[in-house]
């Protein structure tokens, strides 16, 4: 009489659907040279204004494009819109992330031949978006002064999961009393290394030097390829 | 929160596996990596909500914590994170941002009915 379970071995990865699409986007990406960067931050960092002025200062120099994540509305591809790229919204309904597949779908009739740069903006959300992988060369995770410093230490999963930090609203740092090396400490300390870029898309302060830094993942990135 | 969609997906994989072996299933046997973006109390209750009017209803879903684990270049071993908010090696404080496990979010083994 044996009271041990009897346990039937299996190994699958939850996300396997997922991550299947997403390499297969990546693939994707590189054979027709796309370098796709996401966005991801809590609401109100201010992604869809950077955006839109990253969008605005790469348009006349490269072709770049946007698919931008929301629950409900379109604003924020209306918004997007005015720097004249093309833009896309994902509305997700109640889902509060994008999946691969979302992203394969919105791609559908889009020759990305025609595309240097596509940029993914994410639902805002600092957890969910944590666990999906969209096939992405560059993950950036935005955090704004108004945030305060601690945010990298309260979410240091989605932290962890970005290749670089954008500070974003430096223009209020002052009249918020913001802490510049203890929040460039925090992501540290969760993603030591991070390139942190510090931002005002408002006044265009810091702009150059995240453009700089995304020329050349680019460039390195088109190498890869091609050798 | 996305733990519903994901309990969703182990209920369907659960249960696709359970069906093609011929075998039900008492409970469902999960790593999770601390840094798999998943929340583990808000996975097991909506693991209950998925198996609802499934064949796998009343069944269980068992966790296995799996801590960060990450490569110490200055001691060339891995090493278990001591907390989350410090990716660094713990013996001799290098920081570290290569992660060897913790991402987990993987189904090992079904618990089967006698």
């Amino acid at each position: 009489m044996s009271h041990e379970p009897r346990l039937l071995e299996v190994r699958k990865n939850v996300l396997k659907q997922n991550d299947v699409i997403a390499r297969a986007l990546r693939d994707r990406f590189r054979s027709q040279g796309t370098y796709v960067i996401s966005l991801v931050s809590s609401p109100g960092a201010g992604k869809t204004t950077f955006l839109e002025k990253t969008l605005t200062l790469l348009r006349p120099h490269c072709r770049v494009a946007a698919l931008v994540g929301d629950l409900a509305t379109e604003n924020d591809a209306i918004r997007l819109a005015r720097s004249g790229a093309p833009v896309r919204q994902i509305t997700t309904g109640t889902l509060c992330h994008l999946e691969a597949a979302m992203v394969e779908h919105s791609l559908n009739d889009w020759n990305l031949g025609q595309l240097d740069l596509l940029f993914i903006e994410n639902v805002g959300n600092l957890v969910c978006p944590a666990s999906y992988d969209l096939g992405e060369d560059l993950r950036l995770v935005l955090l704004s002064v108004t945030e305060g410093e601690d945010k990298p230490l309260k979410y240091p999963t989605i932290f962890n999961s970005a290749d670089a930090a954008v500070i974003t609203k430096i223009d209020l740092a002052a009249a918020v009393e913001f802490d510049d090396l203890t929040a460039n400490a925090n992501i540290q300390a969760v993603r030591p290394g991070m390139s942190v870029f510090k931002v005002s898309a408002k006044t265009g302060e810091g702009m150059d030097a995240f453009l700089q830094f995304l020329a050349q993942k680019h460039a390195r990135s088109s190498q890869k390829t091609t050798v | 929160m996305h733990e519903l969609s994901i309990a969703m997906s182990i209920v369907d994989m659960a249960q696709e596996e359970a069906e093609r072996r011929n075998v039900r299933v008492e409970a469902v046997h999960l790593e999770l990596g601390a840094l798999s973006g998943v929340v583990k109390e808000a996975l097991l209750f909506s693991f209950e909500i998925a198996c609802d009017g499934t064949p796998l209803e009343g069944s269980r879903l068992v966790v296995k914590d799996v801590p960060i684990e990450v490569y110490c270049p200055a001691c060339n071993l891995p090493k278990i994170l001591a907390s989350m908010q410090w990716f660094c090696c713990p013996d001799c404080g290098a920081q570290t941002a290569e992660v060897i496990h913790g991402k987990e979010l993987v189904i090992t083994a079904l618990e089967l009915k006698q």
